[in-house]
């Protein structure tokens, strides 16, 4: 799992913070995120692509490419370039650090 | 249901709301849905909330019209029935009705309409090359998006690559907002910037504006190269730099450049999908290398009662959209036998714009020989994750020379984006195979859903009328 | 005259029962053209919910769905590929007790037929089968039945016959076909002329236009399924599903599709095209929802329909024409003939060469809709 965060704020960087959980891991978005942008902001991947493993972190951003469903904790998805960010949301990119949390 | 119906406007950027605003000012009150959270479009995107961004700041050259056009929106709410967030999915066919499927707050309705007008713009056309589903590849149209609407860059350290007048304009706008521009590539060659000239003499805003962009990034010391093609995305599940070659006198050169974020696209192609399911007969257009709805030219459609305007009638830009967009509200309103007010100028103010594309794009050419160079391990359908390879095998086990037999027998174009992203590859990975045009490989046909629909999508819709 | 084409047999239709029998005639030794219309494969062939099933089928329909059974293993070696051919099982749902007593009394007559059904209910449902709802009263099991890819069977079947020998003419209609005596004369496509000995009609929902300009009147009908396919999904469905009374059945693919479909689609203006119904998806969707609740959060991203051809009593034609010496037909199955189709192939190919099968098909023949086609032209 990439540590690295792709997205860089240039704007909004004092906006109303809003915080969520990414792999049970407490972050900080800002009011007004996607939560693409919420999520790439601290971390560099949105999900996993099902046939071949590998990281997808979106592509197209307008809801065109259906590439950037984000996992919410509940289990339901989400198009993370599409939807708001809303406060206490809870997403999973990693299912391994998800399992790991799981057994502590 | 015994309300009468009105006419429905799909899409709510440039083409759509000047649509909208003609028809009000008819005395009509439209039915405008959009998918997004709200209006403008992708050009005039607005961000989710007031970030304190001016225009300028926001918008750069194009700032009047920005606002204008989301002004002029917002003075037409009251007058219209405005939908947001709202999916059109489906449309029935022509003589089975005139509904339209949508999905709002994961529920299922069916909308009546007395005629349709769609400006469902358009996305980036890409076409794939090894590496490009990394996580930190963004389309040029992306990467704009996320500075305009979110306030972000999609890295530090950019690269941006492809061809047309986009290309500088992020780059300069990505500089300006504080993000290294690693390097502008452009997939054109150094030639083809002749055309320039002639479009200077039809648009000189557009190309001083292009000079001026360009003059800032060399200023700045970005490297910027022409007749590039790239080779491949470096790096393991993140962007680490990006190999390409190029076109020199001496021959081919290869570079590398180490970056954190790429942004490419070749222009855009069009959201045809809702004329395709309304039964609108589609043609296929050479220069752009797409199937268009055919329509005639103020938008009318081979469906009596629906229109087509914007960028997904067929890509000619925001100020085009908005010209068609009325165009095609005149239209309908000259068909509901109203007096409609002269078009003559309106349409000649198209059709230059229409002339410009002309010269843009030999001036930034769609770059055709992408099939000879890339390599077969590629991905070429990225949400089934379908190789080139696996699509050649395909074609010559299958003796395929149809784009949907293609789709059938490899799935390519058969994942969640409906080949949004991978039609314009395939075509070409066809028509090269069977040795022929991209426009003798037939249309990718639309299936309803347009976009994925929740399986659980609540209350159920009212009984279709069946005849 | 561009092209002219001199065989023992040209079959009219190249879906997978005119593209197996294609096959089975030539390694027979017969000279073969195969003609379709469009793409082999692209009608009720590829458009079907891919359905690899026995159980359900009327007894009559057991013998020659038995003879296929014994072949879908081998698709592999007849046609290169298995098409994702995999014996699931098939689990038929009762929703109700009666529904229940209707499959209970299937398995009683069928008992002779070895389909090996086993009868699961109550309690016994939800412990074997954790994922599904408790919606169901029970369910009959039949192990052996499954599923394949209806997309890449039949044109499989039409490249192997290609390669076999077969002349293939896609994008072909057949414009004219006349019995001369002693054979037929097809034209066809662009001024292709096509003489042959021996004519099969498999032309699917095409085959009444053909039947009847032999005088063989056949009251077939369109029928257009309603599919609905799901995003890629955790592998979670082990069965192909279906209920008794045949509103919903559903798969999930080894690449995690879930395909389903239940009721019936629309007809375009050209009725050779057609959609489903929204509201026939719909209640798919409905039912997918109520009886896997793990498809809470799924997402569907594509409905499919295509023509198929029903016959009024659920039994397709198969076998000579009462009419027409060396005419034989095949077509009518009424959505439930991807199963059989590569018996059927067989069959026409000992029919054209024996001229006698060695499955019974005497309940498949034209002549039971001799009285119909009689009473209608009495009353025109």
């Amino acid at each position: 799992m990439s540590m690295h965060a792709q997205f860089r704020r240039r704007y909004r960087l004092d906006e109303t913070p809003v915080p969520f959980t990414l792999n049970g891991v407490l972050e900080t978005g800002r009011r007004g995120d996607t939560v693409l942008t919420a999520i790439l902001s601290v971390s560099g991947r949105l999900r996993q692509s099902e046939f071949t493993g590998e990281d997808r972190a979106g592509f197209c951003l307008i809801g065109a490419c259906q590439d950037c469903y984000v996992m919410l904790a509940n289990g339901s998805r989400v198009r993370a370039c599409s939807t708001a960010l809303l406060p206490g949301m809870a997403f999973i990119t990693d299912l391994d650090a998800m399992a790991g949390a799981a057994h502590e | 249901m015994s309300e009468p119906l009105q006419p429905v406007i799909v899409g709510a950027g440039p083409a759509g709301i000047r649509a909208a605003e003609r028809l009000v000012r008819a005395g009509l009150r439209p039915i405008v849905l959009d998918e997004g959270q709200r209006a403008g479009g992708q050009i005039y995107r607005r961000p989710l909330i007031e970030d304190g961004r001016s225009y300028r700041s926001r918008y750069g050259s194009e700032a009047g019209k920005a606002q204008r056009l989301h002004e002029t929106f917002e003075a037409l709410l009251p007058e219209i029935d405005y939908q947001p967030e709202t999916l059109v999915w489906n449309i029935s066919a022509p003589k089975r009705g005139n509904q339209l499927d949508i999905l709002s707050s994961g529920v299922h309705r069916q909308i009546g309409f007395s005629q349709l007008i769609l400006c469902t713009g358009a996305t980036d056309r890409v076409l794939p090359f090894p590496g490009w589903t990394t996580p930190g590849v963004y389309t040029l149209g992306a990467s704009q998006t996320a500075l305009k609407a979110q306030g972000c860059t999609i890295g530090d350290r950019v690269v941006f690559m492809g061809s047309g007048p986009l290309l500088y304009l992020v780059a300069w706008q990505y500089m300006k907002a504080g993000a290294r521009v690693e390097a502008v590539l452009d997939t054109a060659p150094v030639t083809s910037k002749r055309h320039l000239l002639s479009l200077a003499v039809h648009a000189p805003r557009i190309v001083a504006l292009g000079l001026f962009y360009g003059l800032q990034l060399q200023l700045a010391g970005v490297r910027i190269r022409c007749g590039v093609r790239p080779e491949a995305v470096l790096g393991q599940g993140q962007v680490e730099g990006l190999r390409f070659r190029r076109r020199t006198l001496k021959g081919d050169v290869v570079e590398t450049i180490a970056c954190d974020a790429l942004a490419y696209g070749f222009a855009l192609r069009p959201e045809t999908q809702l004329a395709d399911l309304a039964g609108c007969r589609f043609r296929f257009n050479e220069r752009d290398r797409v199937w268009l709805p055919e329509r005639d030219t103020m938008g009318r459609t081979s469906r009596p009662d629906v229109y087509v305007a914007g960028d997904g009638s067929g890509i000619a830009g925001a100020d085009a959209a908005e010209i068609s967009g009325e165009l095609a509200a005149a239209a309908l309103l000259q068909d509901m036998g109203q007096r409609s007010a002269d078009t003559t100028r309106l349409m000649e103010a198209r059709d230059a714009i229409l002339r410009q594309r002309d010269i843009l794009e030999r001036a930034f050419p769609f770059p055709d020989d992408w099939i000879e160079t890339v390599p077969d391990e590629t991905m070429l359908c990225r949400c089934e994750e379908i190789t080139i390879a696996e699509g050649r095998r395909a074609i010559a086990n299958g003796s395929v020379t149809e784009i949907n037999r293609l789709k059938a027998l490899s799935r390519v174009g058969m994942g969640r984006c409906q080949g949004r992203m991978c039609s314009a590859a395939a075509a070409e990975l066809l028509s090269a195979a069977c040795g022929t045009s991209a426009g003798a490989v037939g249309r990718l046909r639309a299936q309803a859903p347009v976009k994925p629909i929740p399986l659980g999508f609540g209350a159920s819709a009212e009984t279709e009328t069946r005849s | 005259m561009s092209r002219r084409v001199s065989v023992d047999v040209a079959i009219i239709g190249g879906g997978l029962v005119g593209s197996s029998a294609a096959l089975a005639m030539r390694k027979a030794g017969l000279s073969v053209t195969l003609l379709d219309k469009g793409h082999c494969g692209a009608q009720a062939s590829g458009v079907n919910f891919g359905g690899v099933r026995r159980q359900g089928r009327p007894p009559e329909q057991l013998p020659l769905s038995q003879r296929s059974h014994r072949i879908w293993p081998q698709l592999k070696a007849i046609i290169g590929i298995d098409a994702e051919y995999v014996r699931s099982g098939h689990l038929k749902l009762a929703r109700t007790e009666k529904d229940f007593a209707k499959l209970e009394a299937y398995a009683e007559t069928t008992r002779d037929y070895g389909l090996g059904l086993e009868l699961v209910a109550g309690a016994a449902l939800t412990e074997r089968y954790p994922w599904l709802s408790a919606k169901a009263v029970g369910a009959s099991l039949c192990p052996e039945d499954g599923h394949a890819n209806p997309r890449l069977v039949a044109p499989a079947f039409a490249r192997a016959a290609e390669r076999a020998g077969v002349t293939v003419l896609e994008q072909t209609p057949v414009r004219e076909v006349t019995a001369t005596g002693n054979g037929f004369v097809i034209l066809a496509g662009d001024g292709i002329e096509i003489r042959c000995r021996q004519l099969v009609n498999s032309a699917g929902a095409w085959s009444d236009r053909f039947a009847a300009q032999f005088g063989e009147v056949v009251p077939l009908t369109r029928i257009y399924p309603s599919m609905v396919v799901t995003e890629p999904l955790p592998l979670c469905l082990p069965v192909s599903m279906g209920e008794q009374g045949g509103s919903f059945y559903g798969r999930q693919v080894a690449r995690g599709n879930y395909v389903m479909g239940g009721g019936r689609g629309l007809p375009l203006g050209d009725p050779d095209y057609s959609r489903p119904s929204v509201t026939a998806a719909s209640s798919v969707m409905q039912r997918a929802i109520a009886l896997f609740p793990h498809l809470a959060h799924a997402q569907v991203i594509r409905f499919w329909s295509g023509t198929e051809a029903e016959m009024p009593d659920g039994n397709p034609v198969i076998g000579p024409s009462e009419t027409t010496s060396g005419l034989f037909h095949a077509f009518g199955f009424c959505g439930a003939g991807f199963q059989t189709a590569p018996a059927v192939g067989e069959v026409l190919a000992e029919l054209v060469t024996e001229g006698r099968s060695t499955t019974p098909i005497d309940a498949f023949s034209i002549g039971r809709f001799r009285k119909v086609a009689v009473e209608t032209a009495a009353l025109l």
